[in-house]
Order: structure tokens, then sequence, then C-alpha cells
């Protein structure tokens, strides 16, 4: 057994599957810290089934897949402090912790970071109008609704057209308030087929394509909001009582940046290699703080790769070389990871993950090194907004040395 | 039952003549149209406390906002309101405004302000190396200062509840009959009988002005929009940005807040309705250029918040204060974002004016102390950072706001305060909570549940 001490700031699906692995390793002390009142992340209140597909070889609800993430690291013997919130840094591996027991100080031997990733809000979409009540992400809607038991309106409006956004459907229709409208900036509606066309046909809720959200209206309570066909220009005005900004993911990043590691100015997460190593050794990172955001069990699966990782680095394996960049050209906005050493591991599940602001049916990718062109595929999955786009790693294996690794869509 | 004082408007105006009335044997009643104190053009504005040096010499604004200046710094250290000496820095952008520099200086010096200095644009970079190309010079105002808007009016509340004035919320005043010796509010929730009438009524200054006979200004609401940006921002803006004031209007500012954001704005535009605090797709597209131009980092990372607020403009350029001793009426109009600084001179003018039209003051020896407020400044301690304050009541230690880290405690402490909040943005105001990056995504369901259940919940 090493003797170490291992901090995970974040108890969701990525930190609560890093602390298994890291005990399963047999690493000493495992400790996460958790500022929720319950360890699990979002899927505590994603109340619908399709979790654990991925990590756990079963479909369950998001409750119960938190649960399940937590009891596991329970009885691998991973300390889970909840109530409990990393606040800021006195040094570089040092975590100032507030809590009902005090101020800590808590200087581990490593750290992953597994903050995850929240909604923008209506203010960071700089969407103008009345300030009324009724206006919330989905991640508030659902912690009102399956945690809090609160009603909500009966008329809504849901901004974006992604996974997230059924799930906002899903959560809006159980507690009977009807999704009047979606609207999406896209022409193709961006979450997976398989929720869509169901949804679409069960929950029959009008999409406007290639739309807007102008302004919000209403004093004291949502009256409506006023919304533009972009490609038109065309504005109307749709009566509701509650809009629901679904997606738009930013990650928990701030922590991160605090602490001066290297951020990528596209996720705004921090830049990791394959190992998910952030630049500060010692400090590695997992889950939707790093690629906002795919799904609990990416993350979670994110959590072991991490674990393992850190697992090597304690038992005193050599880092390995320098590394390359890597960059994606538009109409990719961000590729996770961003750093390729030569003769490093592969990539969590042996993909490098991206995100797009355009839809492609069947996209044919380029990745280039300097001059030389690593690899050229057109793969049978699309590419679409709002949902992570995921690359083979053997496309970008061929890399070595330290010039930029390009990846384009031609 | 007749009060010897009753005060129109709860804002931060209204709520300092209040406080600086009780200090005497008087009978106080406070009548606030809104549900809470501080709730209008109080509560969004560029929260500076300003020294004045741009005033127009020899007004009543120039008098009120250098003392108030000086009675407000000290009252700040008394009971909490988180203030910092940040300073300001003019910043001109072109040859009118940079020869516009001295003449600020010598208005400044007329004003008694002397520390007003000149710099080149070197200077300026090197006190603001964020800002955008261009600058050719600037003025510095040492002691321009930032200070929290909402704890100002809350603490003069909190202290004249104290005092025993009276406070009616949600009151609506329709009406008003002056009698031979009072005067009667019709409100909505009933009449208020009082001998002295003051009009602090802000946006409604003039409605309340006409219903006691008289037509000598016209509000017109003029509103600001503003961007608050993310707290990573805040090395970016040390100091306040001001634009130099030319003939071609007022450019838009860029300042540190009290909450350890970066706030970029006003916009300047006339409404007609009063209650509008809408925010407006013209309003973002000109601060986003204009935020590109000052300082093109700011604007590229996370908006927190937008608001607006309304400035309660009239076509006089000075504060409009009179006192009419027959009808026992005091009037405090067209205070405008000004106001804030200059609250507390305002309420001691107020005592010299009503003292000179023959009101009794006689002042009380029973006065209880000042109240503590909740310093909710980022420069300061706060509760969750305070080992010895979590010792004593573990409920400091959770915290429930992550952006913005609230406490259990501090949002337990504000429902149970002398002046509650009457809903989430009340509690916002008195302690921080929602207002920060994540606007919800994870408290607002607790937080909401802490404000149905009274802080009372404990799991």
């Amino acid at each position: 057994m090493i003797v170490s001490e291992i901090l995970i700031i974040g108890g969701g699906p990525a930190g609560l599957s890093a602390a298994r692995e890291l005990k399963a390793e047999g690493a000493e002390s495992v400790t996460i810290i958790e500022r929720e009142s319950d360890a699990g992340g979002i899927p505590r209140h994603s109340d619908h089934t399709g979790y654990g597909l991925r990590d756990l070889k079963r479909v369950m609800s998001g409750p119960s897949y938190a649960r399940t993430l937590v009891e596991r690291a329970q009885s691998s013997g991973v300390v889970i402090r909840t109530g409990a919130m990393v606040t800021g840094w006195s040094g570089p591996m040092s975590a100032e912790i507030t809590s009902a027991r005090g101020r800590e100080v808590i200087t581990p031997d490593a750290i992953i970071l597994a903050t995850g990733a929240r909604e923008r809000p209506r203010a960071a979409r700089r969407i103008p109008g009345d300030r009324p009540t009724g206006v919330m992400t989905t991640g508030q809607l659902q912690n009102l609704v399956h945690l809090k038991h609160q009603a909500v309106g009966t008329r809504a409006v849901v901004v974006g057209a992604e996974l997230v956004s059924w799930s906002a459907v899903l959560t809006l229709r159980e507690v009977g308030c009807a999704t009047v409208a979606m609207t999406t900036q896209f022409d193709q509606p961006e979450s997976y087929a398989a929720m869509a066309i169901p949804g679409r046909l069960a929950l029959r809720v009008p999409i406007a394509r290639r739309t807007r959200v102008i302004r919000v209206i209403g004093r004291e309570r949502v009256e409506g909001v006023e919304i533009e066909q972009i490609t038109t220009g065309r504005r109307r005005i749709v009566e509701c009582d509650t809009v629901i900004f679904t997606g738009d993911w930013i990650p928990d990043y701030e922590l991160a940046q605090s602490n001066g590691l290297e951020m990528d100015p596209g996720s705004r997460g921090p830049i990791v290699d394959t190992g998910l190593r952030t630049s500060r050794e010692g400090i590695f990172a997992a889950g939707n703080l790093l690629h906002p955001v795919d799904t609990a069990d990416v993350a979670s699966l994110d959590g072991v790769h991490a674990a393992r990782a850190l697992m090597r680095w304690l038992a005193g394996e050599p880092a390995p070389g320098t590394a390359a960049r890597v960059v994606a050209d538009a109409p990719f906005t961000w590729v996770s990871p961003g750093l390729v050493r030569t003769g490093d591991v592969a990539p969590a599940r042996d993909r490098v993950l991206l995100w797009s602001s355009e839809y492609r049916a069947f996209p044919k990718i380029v990745v280039r090194q300097g001059a030389r062109v690593l690899s050229r595929r057109t793969l049978p999955w699309p590419v679409s907004p709002g949902r992570v786009f995921r690359l083979p790693w053997s496309m970008l294996e061929p890399a070595r040395g330290t010039e930029d690794i390009r990846i384009s869509l031609v | 039952m007749t009060y010897d004082v009753a005060i129109i408007g709860g804002g931060v105006v209204g709520c300092a003549v209040a406080r600086e009335l009780a200090g005497f044997d008087l009978r106080i009643v406070l009548i606030e149209a809104r549900g809470d104190v501080g709730d209008a053009t109080s509560k969004a504005n560029t929260a500076i406390l300003h020294t004045g040096f741009d005033a127009v010499p020899g007004s009543l604004e120039s008098t009120m906002v250098a003392r108030g200046y000086e009675l407000l710094s000290e009252y700040a250290k008394a009971t909490g309101i988180p203030v910092e000496r940040t300073g300001a820095l003019l910043v001109a952008w072109d040859p009118d405004q940079l020869a516009a520099l001295p003449k600020l200086r010598d208005k400044a010096e007329k004003n008694g302000y002397s520390k007003c200095e000149i710099v080149d644009a070197d200077e300026v970079y090197r006190r603001v190396p964020a800002l955008g190309p261009g600058a050719l010079g600037g003025l510095t105002v040492p002691d321009e200062s930032i200070i929290c808007p909402w704890t100002t009016p809350l603490a003069y509340a909190t202290e004249a509840k104290s005092r025993g004035v009276e406070f009616r919320l949600n009151c609506f005043v329709e009406s008003i009959d002056v009698g031979p010796d009072t005067t009667t509010l019709h409100t909505r929730s009933g009449d208020i009988t009082a001998r002295w009438v003051i009009n602090a009524a802000g946006l409604g200054g003039d409605v309340i002005d006409r219903m006691l006979g008289y037509d000598r200004f016209t509000i017109v609401p003029r509103r600001g929009e503003l961007f608050v940006v993310d707290k990573l921002t805040r090395p970016m803006a040390n100091t306040i940005v001001l634009p130099v004031p030319t003939e071609k209007g007022k450019g838009v500012l860029i300042s540190p807040t009290i909450f350890g954001n970066v706030m970029l704005g006003p916009t300047s535009e006339n409404l007609v309705d009063r209650t509008d605090t809408s925010t407006s797709e013209e309003g973002f597209a000109f601060l986003l250029e204009k935020g590109a131009a000052l300082m093109p980092t700011l604007i590229d990372q996370e908006v927190t918040a937008s608001y607006a607020g309304l400035r309660a403009s009239t076509e006089h350029s000075d504060f409009v204060v009179d006192i009419d001793a027959k009808q026992r009426y005091l009037l405090l109009g067209g205070i405008r974002s000004t106001g804030l600084t200059a609250s507390m001179a305002l309420g001691e003018h107020s005592r010299e004016l009503l003292a000179e039209a023959g009101m009794d003051l006689t002042a009380r020896t029973d006065l209880p102390p000042p109240p503590q407020m909740p310093n909710i400044g980022e420069a300061f301690p706060r509760p969750y950072q305070r080992a010895d304050l979590i010792a004593s009541d573990p409920e400091f230690g959770q915290i429930v706001c992550f952006c913005e880290r609230v406490s259990r405690g501090e949002i337990r402490d504000a429902l149970a305060s002398p002046i509650p909040p009457c809903d989430l943005d009340g509690l916002r105001r008195r302690t921080r909570a929602l207002m920060g990056r994540c606007q919800g995504f994870f408290c607002a369901a607790e937080i909401d549940e802490m404000m149905r259940v009274g802080g009372d919940d404990r799991e």
C-alpha cells in the first residue's frame, strides 16, 4: 500500500468513481470534499432513466445511479465529506476548506479536480428584458422539483433542444407544466435521436428551430418571451409563465483557474493530457470540468482513468515527455484532452472529445501534425451541436513530438 | 393617532432622514410603496461613494455630496457598511477629453477637493494595464470609493427602527389632504395623519409634490443598464475607471464592485414608464461595444448579472430641496445617483431646515447604539472564512450559496433581522445569496426552501 493522502474535489460521478478506483488500486487515504449536503452530483436530481450504461453496464435512473456510485465509493473505504467546500488555495497543493467543523487547510499528496459543470444562466447568455420570477436553469428546476417537491408554472418555454432540455421537459411534465415551445438556434435539434424522436412523439413539443430568445417579458412573474427566427428575422411573443434555460454548459472552472492551472479558452476548463494531468504536477482533473458536458457515465470513467494515472505517478513512474497541443478548427469550439505526450497512455475510453457549433451527418475528419496528415476518415456518427463528438484515439495516435496536432472538419 | 412626521419614501434618502429625525423626541412613520426599503432607485446604481469632485460648484448637490461623503464614511465604519477606497481614474480617449482634464481639476478645487492629479498615458496604463489601446492621459481622484448600495439604506432603516420609527411597507399614497394642523395621507392601506410630511418619494417625488399643490418639477426616469462581470476579472479593475464628461455626453464607467466583481455601465436613456427596469437589446449592444473598446479582455469573460436602474432626473440641474413651513411640508426631490453619497447630509440638512421652520427638536438621550450590519463586502472577512465564528455557530460553516459563499447562518440571521427581506431579491441584497455566477443553478431551491420555512429548517 502506498502511504498517501489524496483529495478529490467534487463528489459527482467523476469524483466518486475516481475515489473508488484509487482505493481499489491500494491508495491509503482518499477523501472527497463535496459542498452539497449529499454526494452524487447532478444525477441526484435528474429523475429519469439512461444512467449507468457505460460504467455500471446497466441502465438506471439518475438518483439510483448517484446512490449506487456513493455506496460503491463508501464500501471501498473512501471518506466522503459532504457540506464541505473548497473555497480557495493557501498554496499550490493546499486546499482551504469550510464546513460546519470550521476552517481547515489540507495539503494532500495529490488532488483530483472533479467539480463538474453548470448551465449558463440567462444573465451569462446576455438576454435582456424584465427580471421576473419563473426564469431558471434545468439544474434549478430539477432541484426544486425532485429534491424540494415544489411546483413551477403551467406553461413553459424551454430554451435549447439538447439532451438536458428534454430532461427539463420531462421534469416540467411531472409537475403539470406544459412545454409550449422549445427553441434551438440550430437547424437540427441537438439531442440524441434515441431521446429526441420518442420525446417528440410522446411529448408533442413544438420546436422552433434557428430561433433565439430576444427578451423575457413580465414584471413580477414571467408573462412571455420574445423569440426571433434567425433566418427570416421574424419575431413573435410566446406566452408562458416559466422559462427554462437549458444546456450551454460551462465548467465550474474557478478553483482550477485560481490555482494557476493552464486553462483552455475553448471549454474554459483546465488543459489536461491523455493521463488527465493538469499543468501542475500532482493535480489531475476528470469529468465535465474538462468536457462540458458529456454523459455521467463518461465522467465516471474519466474518474477511473485519472485515478490510474495518479496511482502510477505516486508509484514513481517517470512523467511522460514533452507535449504537443491538440487544437481543433471551427466549427469545433473545444477539444479534450488538449495535450498529447509521445509515449503516454491513450485517453479515457480511447476517445478524444470535441464540441461543435454546426451539424454534419457524416463528418469527414482530418488530423494533421504540421504538414503531416496523421489520419483522414469519414465517420458514421454525426457532429452535432449540443452533444460531445467522440473521435477514435487511433486518429491521433501516430502523433510524435511537440508540434501542434490539428483536427479539422472538411 | 397623529404622527409628528410622515416620511414618504423608503429609499436611501428617506431612510437617512428617518434615522436622523428619530434622534429627537418625535413620532415618525416611514411610508414605502414597495415591500422593502431601498428597493427602487437605491438598489440599482453605480454604488460609488463620491467625493463630489465633478459636481456643479456652489450647488446644493456639491455641498451635500461633500458633507455626505464625510458622514457616510464615518457611519460605515461604525456600522459595518462595506466601503473600499479604490480611487478613480478619469481616462481621456481623444484630444477634447484630454483638454478637458485641467478644467475638471479646477472644478474639483472649487468643490473643495484638491487631490486630483493629471497623469500621462503611461501612468494610466501602469494603473490599469487591462485598458484598451488609445488612452491619452487621465485625472486621478484618490478618494472616490465604492460602497454597498444595499447595506446603506438597510443600516439607516435598521437604526431608525431601533429608535422607534414605524415602517409601513407596501403602503401606496393615493392622495393627500392638508389641514390646518395636520396632513392626512390617504393610502391603499388606510389613512395616516401627521403634522409634517417629508417627500422623499424618488421616482414618484413630483407626483407627491403635485398632491401637495405644487407644480415645480417633473421626474424623467433615466434608465441606466449595467453588466456585472465574473469575479475572476476583478484584478483587471482595481480602481474606478471613469469617462471624461464632455459636450458629446457621458461615456460608461468600469468599476470594481464591493462584492468583488467588475461593473460596466451605465447606459443613459430617458423613459416614460417609471416602473420599467427592464434591460434592452440596444443597451446590451451599446455596453458590449463600449466595453470592447475600454477593456477588451473584460468583455470576453462571463457576465454574471445585468440590471437596469432608473435615476430620478428632473429639468433642474440641482437637487430640488424646499421647505414650506405653512403647509409643514419638506421636499427632497430630484435626488439622482449622488443621493447615496449625499444621503446622511440630506438627513442633517432636513433636520436644520425643519428646526428653522419651527419644529420642536428635543434630542433624545436614550438612543440605542448603532446597528452592526453584516459586512457583505468581498474585501472584508466573510463568515465562511472565520474559524472563530464557525466555532461559536457551525451554521456559519455551512455554505449554501456556493458562488458567493453565503452560509446558512447568514441567511437565517437575515430572515430574523429587524427589517427582514420580503422576497428572494431582498435576501440577495442582505446576504449576496443567489447573486453569483450560477444564478441559482445549485442553490436556488435550497434557499427558496429556507425562505419558505423561515430559515429554521434543519435536516
